[in-house]
């Protein structure tokens, strides 16, 4: 039963973190600023030197950034957290402190299209190279594994078709090849889905999405669940070997489960820098704070525009899991913690009809904007082919689940009978551009 | 780095300086299903001003081998073949909970190889209750939720080992569940706290101490309440003992709930 001691998700999506300072100040303060005024010299070498917690310079750790990262770690059940610029840099972030150039990953065809450019095309340029597998393919998963990868990857729920990762399954492919298993959480967020408690070792969001949940800001973090053993594994060097450029220091020896977040922090964000501002993070804060509430709105508006679309003669396929002729139904009904409306929000839709159809419906929505991006507030739409996955072959939108007319909805906050009625009408236009 | 102790290799962290037995050496020791890793920032600093640090993983804990200790006698026992193992003739022990009864027993038994003693989290005695020990034993892991809920004191502990960012409820629960999985023979959990409950020496082993004695409580501490601790703090202020005692606005693990306070609790008393 939670109480005070073990709270449920909705006191630590306001409290954990947070406690009022010496000014009373009930809301998180924004700690705008670069750097802290050290005691003395001694605490300024002790802090470098990670003798003494605390913050130094904002790129590394700031008090607001640190609510946020400490309430992201509490709603997953992880260790600790690391807040970062975007939810490509916390991918980034992830990747580039576990490995360096000869190493290999395995990861879903179903992502989102950013993150198959940066491993398909960019850390092949560094060297490190990405073996892509269908979520659903376990064998491809299990065949896909080489002596040199050092990670497997996928999306809780593919964006935009909504192949639902059996965690389970892959993280045990993962562990049986002695590396971890990261997943893009980002569509799901904690309240959907709690990825630890699947099997998976390391979990990052774009907070950009339903995080912050108002379109306001850019904003990514990545969780540890500490419960990878890079010292047991023998594949991580970075970890658990001596690390000249942080005064020496083997992180798997300082911190039995803490190792990941040690180098991640004290390399990545110092070296590469793709730090969070503060003013970001008390953003995500705000959204954060009623994630819950959101979150379920967001599912019931999805049930109904589903259940809506599903039903009209104009549309081909709806991609949800709530339909059971979706082929992750029954893995959504297993896994998510809402049954398959957990799938959340954002998935597509194939309407019958010509591209200039397709460009007809998207131009006659007046609630729904077509813009880049997903998890607002607000109801968005937009065509994945030629936005957000434009850079990939046909081969590979096929892959993740995309045709030429798929079109994706991120479904809002708004009164559902409104959002129902827009699609009504932007279908009934697409019907006519198809008459002309 | 590893020493030989009983036949076993054992683990110390060193806080992160080579070891030196020229420098006077502090010994952590830990508690139930906790490692040498809860004492990082203390350990850090200590090492960088001038101590020789010794965080020990007790045997049969994570990193290190042998038979885990079965009673706080027989890991007594360990911590003077440590030293022994080690070259040091003289140390100040630390323990934290199960670990400051292990601390405490040894001391009774080095005498003067013992210079400081610092107890935090303690209590005597540290009875367990009989649900939670069977929990330990059948449902691990409701017990380790169990400990940690009654371990905290706070939604947002300042920060803390491991830095800005870090969950240290979460923390906890992972360094627990890789403590327990560390020993695939013995339940450790269990095994640990069998000897906190069964332990029934400590009034004559603080009596039979020849250094100071710090004791550092949490004032929120439901594991090993303030009021459990009175009753050995008046028998050492009665054995004619040098006792101070640091109350911290804190839970059990004061190590990461308030590691500065912590860290200058025991600074302050080894520099005496």
């Amino acid at each position: 039963m939670p109480g005070y001691s073990d709270p449920g998700f909705d006191t630590l999506a306001l409290h954990a973190g947070a406690t009022p300072d010496a000014t009373g100040a009930r809301a998180v303060p924004i700690h705008l600023t670069t750097s802290f005024v050290f005691e003395s010299s001694d605490h300024a070498a002790a802090l470098f030197n990670l003798e003494r917690a605390g913050h130094v310079y904002s790129r590394i750790s700031n008090p607001t950034n640190a609510v946020f990262e400490q309430r992201m770690a509490a709603l997953e059940g992880g260790i600790g957290a690391i807040s970062v610029a975007s939810g490509q840099a916390a991918l980034h972030l992830s990747i580039a402190t576990l490995m360096g150039a000869g190493s290999h990953i395995v990861a879903s065809t179903a992502l989102y299209g950013g993150s198959q450019n940066l491993l398909h095309y960019t850390l092949r340029r560094f060297g490190i190279e990405t073996t892509f597998v269908k979520p659903g393919d376990i064998d491809g998963w299990k065949a896909a594994v080489r002596p040199n990868t050092r990670l497997l990857f996928g999306e809780t729920v593919g964006n935009p078709g909504l192949d639902v990762l059996d965690i389970p399954t892959v993280a045990q492919i993962a562990h049986e090849a002695k590396v971890p298993l990261l997943v893009d959480s980002t569509l799901t967020t904690p309240y959907l889905i709690k990825p630890f408690e699947h099997g998976a070792d390391l979990i990052y969001h774009s907070a950009t999405k339903f995080l912050s949940g108002h379109g306001t800001v850019i904003g990514g973090v990545v969780v540890d669940g500490g419960s990878f053993d890079w010292d047991a594994s023998g594949k991580f060097p970075e970890l658990t070997e001596p690390y000249d450029g942080f005064h020496g220091m083997t992180f798997s020896e300082e911190s039995t489960v803490g190792a990941f977040l040690l180098r991640a922090r004290r390399e990545g964000l110092r070296d590469f820098g793709a730090c969070l501002s503060p003013h970001s993070a008390w953003l995500i804060l705000q959204g954060l704070e009623t994630l819950s509430l959101r979150m379920e709105r967001h599912m019931s508006n999805t049930e109904k525009v589903v259940q809506f679309l599903a039903s009209h003669p104009l549309v081909s396929r709806v991609g949800h899991p709530l339909l059971e002729s979706h082929p992750s139904h029954a893995l959504a009904q297993k896994l998510l913690k809402h049954g398959a409306k957990g799938a959340g929000a954002v998935f597509s839709f194939d309407i019958k009809g010509s591209r200039e159809q397709g460009k007809a419906f998207i131009e006659a929505l007046k609630i729904f904007s077509h813009l880049a991006n997903v998890g607002d507030c607000r109801s968005l739409v937009i065509h994945p082919a030629s936005t957000t996955h434009f850079r990939m072959s046909d081969e590979a939108l096929a892959g993740a689940g995309i045709g030429p007319g798929t079109i994706r909805l991120s479904i809002g906050l708004e009164d559902p009978d409104d959002l129902i009625d827009d699609l009504k009408r932007a279908l009934k236009a697409a019907e006519k551009a198809g008459n002309l | 780095m590893y020493l030989q102790v009983n036949g076993a290799q054992t683990y110390c962290y060193t806080g992160g300086k080579a070891f030196d037995a020229a420098k006077p050496t502090v010994v952590f020791i830990h508690g139930v299903l906790n490692d040498h890793s809860v004492w990082i920032l203390q350990t850090r600093y200590l090492a960088n001003h001038g101590w020789n640090v010794l965080a020990v993983d007790l045997p049969g804990h994570c990193k290190s081998g042998g038979e885990a200790p079965s009673s706080v006698e027989e890991a007594a026992d360990f911590i003077a073949a440590l030293l022994d193992a080690a070259g040091v003739q003289t140390a100040a022990l630390v323990g934290h909970s199960w670990g400051s009864l292990i601390a405490l027993e040894a001391a009774s038994r080095l005498k003067d190889r013992v210079n400081h003693l610092v107890l935090l989290g303690t209590a005597y005695p540290m009875k367990v209750s009989p649900a939670l020990i069977e929990a330990s034993l059948n449902e691990p892991l409701k017990a380790l939720t169990m400990v940690n809920v009654f371990s905290r004191s706070t939604l947002a502990a300042p920060p803390s080992a491991l830095g800005p960012g870090t969950w240290v409820y979460g923390s906890s629960m992972a360094l627990g569940k890789r403590v327990l999985t560390s020993n695939p023979k013995v339940n450790v959990f269990h095994r640990g706290f069998v000897a906190c409950d069964t332990y029934a020496n400590g009034e004559q082993a603080v009596a039979a101490i020849t250094c100071p004695v710090l004791f550092v409580l949490g004032a929120q501490d439901q594991m090993t309440q303030p009021k459990a601790a009175q009753g050995l703090i008046k028998t050492a202020q009665a054995a004619g003992k040098a006792v101070q005692v640091v109350s911290l606005p804190v839970g059990h693990h004061q190590m990461t709930e308030t590691p500065d306070a912590t860290l200058f609790a025991i600074r302050d008393f080894l520099g005496h």
